[in-house]
């Protein structure tokens, strides 16, 4: 405030005004500067959005050099395309070329004739072709470049054929977690994630309502109930990784006879200690508790307190007056702030990685203490690995990543508008 | 017995009127006193939390102090960070740490006011309806995909511009840039909260002695401001000083005491996870020392927000 400008004085002689007409010139374009510096570091923000979702699309689709160990028109039987084998085909390929252990395997899995067709050629693609992805490359060199790719392929692997792979795909997703970059799938991890959440909601969506109604409403201001209220602000600022550290010495140590189920019978080998759904979703729900709260009492605030005191003129209880009237009208708002807390443990990974998730499973999690690996999770694993083709189903795996988190956005504005009510 | 006596006198004496027998007394009602109780336990939750952060980060921390390999003084000016060699001084760490929140706060710092200021000062009503949420959107993105974005995007990038020979694969500065991003709509939108807190009476007190919009905004209301910019930007360094994924994917694998932002190095928060993320013995001095760094971690933390606090409370410009 200090460094307004100064008035010019204008009575000392003729050339004040002149002076101030170019002080207001300079004054001005100065102020145009600004503005255009203000709208281009808004634009850097928007422009950082959109290249973050284009590297990722470009990421997700593009040409990939795979060599097959067996070429693919040499499998099917005379005539044919692999495309076209039948399963009795296939069959007696599989008989023929595999070991009689590995036989037995798919068989087990699901016996070949009673896959369907499509399932019986994937299997002849992968049990007997046996593909490895030499090198793969973006959508955006795919398109511009693909003369020099093609020449680029030719020499350094001229066994492998160059095809366009969409890296996310219907397999994709109903596909467990492989080491092949080809067959590797998200389902685990998606299943992984569902439970997880779904723990959080039933943990963190009551205590966190009850949290927020116990602040807002019954506590007087004294010493305990600021502590409470301090707390709460200074724990929705600690980092998420220190959440992971109290989960791993408490929920998977402390308590792992707890969290790995061992007391409740379930004393499976594999998973006989605490690195399980129900520690991950307890760490997650810890987490984002003050979240809730924060957001629930801002909604709960914003209940006019001329309905309280209307309920309770009419002889209402406390509680009658909070169950009938305050949280009616507080839910849209409490909704809306908890799927968007819900939303951010959908996507956090530290304190999971910290907690255990398990570096590789390929079975579906199938209670709350099995072992555990969430989309995040999945992302994380496949970008450490120096491979290319990592890179590109990590890419995938964040295409769906973000459309789940769209859709539980979305849900949260639907409710929203859904049940917003205008109060006077 | 004398009570009930007296009770008994007291009801009988409404009865004894007619069309009187309410009882105005404030009744116990049981499940509403257990309703409450149940609820003050929800609220105390909070508390169990942070005792449980105190006192497990404390007692493996404790543990991994009390080993005689260990001192504090070589913890906190030790050079080199080896578990394997029992060398454990968390310098290396500190500084990566400190070099990837430098260079988010150099990004999100200037950045995040600016849009700030063209958000509450200058904007259309429909242009920041634009422009808020898509910044939301930025903000709601997962750290993971932050870094993914850092390593497959801004690290060839800055190789390309500043050469592949000076620029690591793994290195601090792209994880710094896109950590900026990340703080850059955090930033932003508390401090456009601050500023459109600021009465307009005072803008129009400016515009009435002659100030351009620019002045206004940057002379007038940016200093009124001030107590929720300071306390924005301190809550940005402390969240980029927890910030885990995208330095444990983009900053490098390895403890590296350096200045020098092109080359790999880890932060605390990376060490963490690569480590966590590792198969671990739960007994061994490597677990016990992830306490120990974890703890230093939400001391800062906490010291920060505390700050912060303290700042919005001291400065705050009360307008009527």
């Amino acid at each position: 405030m200090n460094r307004m400008p100064e008035p010019v004085n204008t009575n000392s002689s003729g050339n004040g005004s002149e002076l101030f007409e170019t002080n207001v010139t300079a004054r001005n374009r100065k102020g145009v500067i600004w503005r255009v510096v203000f709208l281009s570091s808004t634009v850097v923000g928007v422009i950082a959005l959109i290249v973050l979702l284009l590297t990722i699309i470009n990421d997700t689709f593009g040409l990939a050099a795979i060599e097959y160990k067996v070429p693919l028109n040499e499998i099917a039987p005379q005539g044919k395309s692999i495309e076209e084998t039948t399963c009795t085909e296939a069959d007696v390929i599989l008989q023929e070329n595999v070991s009689k252990n590995r036989y037995r395997t798919l068989q087990n899995e699901k016996p070949i004739l009673e896959r369907s067709q499509t399932e019986c050629v994937q299997l002849l693609i992968f049990e007997i072709a046996k593909p490895v992805v030499k090198a793969t490359w973006s959508l955006s060199e795919s398109i511009t470049n693909e003369a020099e790719i093609q020449e680029f392929t030719a020499q350094k692997y001229p066994e492998a054929d160059l095809v366009f792979r969409k890296w996310i795909s219907k397999d994709f997703i109903t596909s467990s977690q492989s080491d092949d970059p080809l067959r590797a799938g998200i389902k685990t991890a998606i299943l992984g994630s569902l439970w997880i959440i779904l723990i959080v909601i039933l943990v963190a969506f009551p205590i966190g309502i009850s949290a927020a109604i116990y602040l807002e409403e019954y506590a007087s201001d004294n010493a305990v109930n600021r502590i409470i209220q301090t707390n709460i602000n200074n724990l929705a600022g600690v980092p998420s990784i220190i959440y992971g550290m109290l989960g791993l010495a408490f929920f998977v140590r402390v308590l792992e006879p707890i969290t790995s189920g061992a007391i409740f019978g379930f004393s499976d080998p594999t998973t006989a200690n605490g690195r399980t759904i129900i520690s991950a979703g307890l760490t997650l729900s810890l987490l984002i508790l003050p979240v809730i709260i924060i957001n629930a009492q801002e909604a709960i605030k914003a209940v006019p307190i001329s309905l309280r005191e209307a309920s309770y003129g009419l002889g209402a209880t406390k509680w009658q007056t909070i169950w009938f009237h305050v949280l009616p009208n507080a839910i849209p708002g409490i909704l809306t702030g908890t799927i968007l807390s819900i939303s951010r443990a959908f996507g956090e990974t530290a304190p999971l990685v910290v907690v255990g998730a398990a570096t590789y499973i390929t079975f579906d999690p199938e209670n709350i203490f099995s072992k555990f690996t969430t989309m995040p999770i999945q992302v994380y694993q496949w970008t450490a690995r120096p491979q290319d083709a990592f890179r590109n189903i990590a890419a995938a795996a964040i295409i769906v990543l973000l459309f789940l988190l769209l859709t539980i956005n979305a849900t949260a504005i639907y409710l929203r508008n859904r049940f917003s009510r205008r109060l006077v | 017995m004398a009570d009930e006596v007296r009770i008994g006198t007291f009801s009988s004496t409404i009865e004894q009127i007619p069309g009187k027998e309410l009882d105005l007394r404030k009744r116990l009602r049981v499940h509403e006193r257990l309703i409450q109780g149940f609820l003050f336990l929800c609220g105390a939750i909070s508390i169990f939390t942070t005792v449980g952060i105190v006192v497990y980060l404390g007692r493996e921390a404790f543990k991994f102090f009390a080993l005689p390999e260990v001192t504090l003084i070589q913890f906190f000016t030790g050079t080199v960070w080896q578990p394997k060699i029992e060398e454990f001084g968390i310098l290396p760490l500190l500084s990566a740490t400190l070099i990837t929140t430098g260079i988010a706060m150099l990004v999100a710092i200037p950045t995040g006011l600016s849009v700030a200021i063209y958000l509450s000062e200058y904007a259309s009503p429909r242009a920041r309806g634009i422009i808020k949420p898509t910044l939301e959107i930025l903000a709601g993105i997962p750290t993971v995909v932050l870094g993914y974005f850092a390593l497959t995007w801004v690290t060839p990038l800055l190789r390309s511009l500043i050469g592949e020979n000076v620029v690591q694969i793994y290195n601090t500065a792209s994880a710094g840039l896109v950590m900026g991003i990340l703080i850059l709509p955090l930033i932003s939108s508390m401090v456009e909260d601050a500023l459109s807190a600021v009465p307009n009476s005072l803008r129009e007190g400016a515009y009435g002695v002659g100030a351009t919009k620019l002045e206004v905004a940057t002379q007038v209301v940016v200093p009124a401001a001030i107590s929720g910019i300071t306390a924005a930007i301190i809550i940005g360094i402390s969240r980029a000083v927890g910030e885990a994924m995208i330095v444990a994917i983009a900053a490098g694998a390895g403890p590296n005491l350096t200045i020098n932002p092109f080359i790999g190095a880890e932060t605390m928060t990376g060490h963490i996870v690569r480590i966590s993320g590792g198969d671990i013995s739960y007994e061994s001095v490597e677990y016990e020392s992830l306490f120990a760094i974890a703890l230093f971690l939400f001391v800062i933390t906490l010291a920060l927000n505390l700050i912060s606090q303290r700042v919005i409370k001291r400065f705050r410009e009360v307008y009527e």
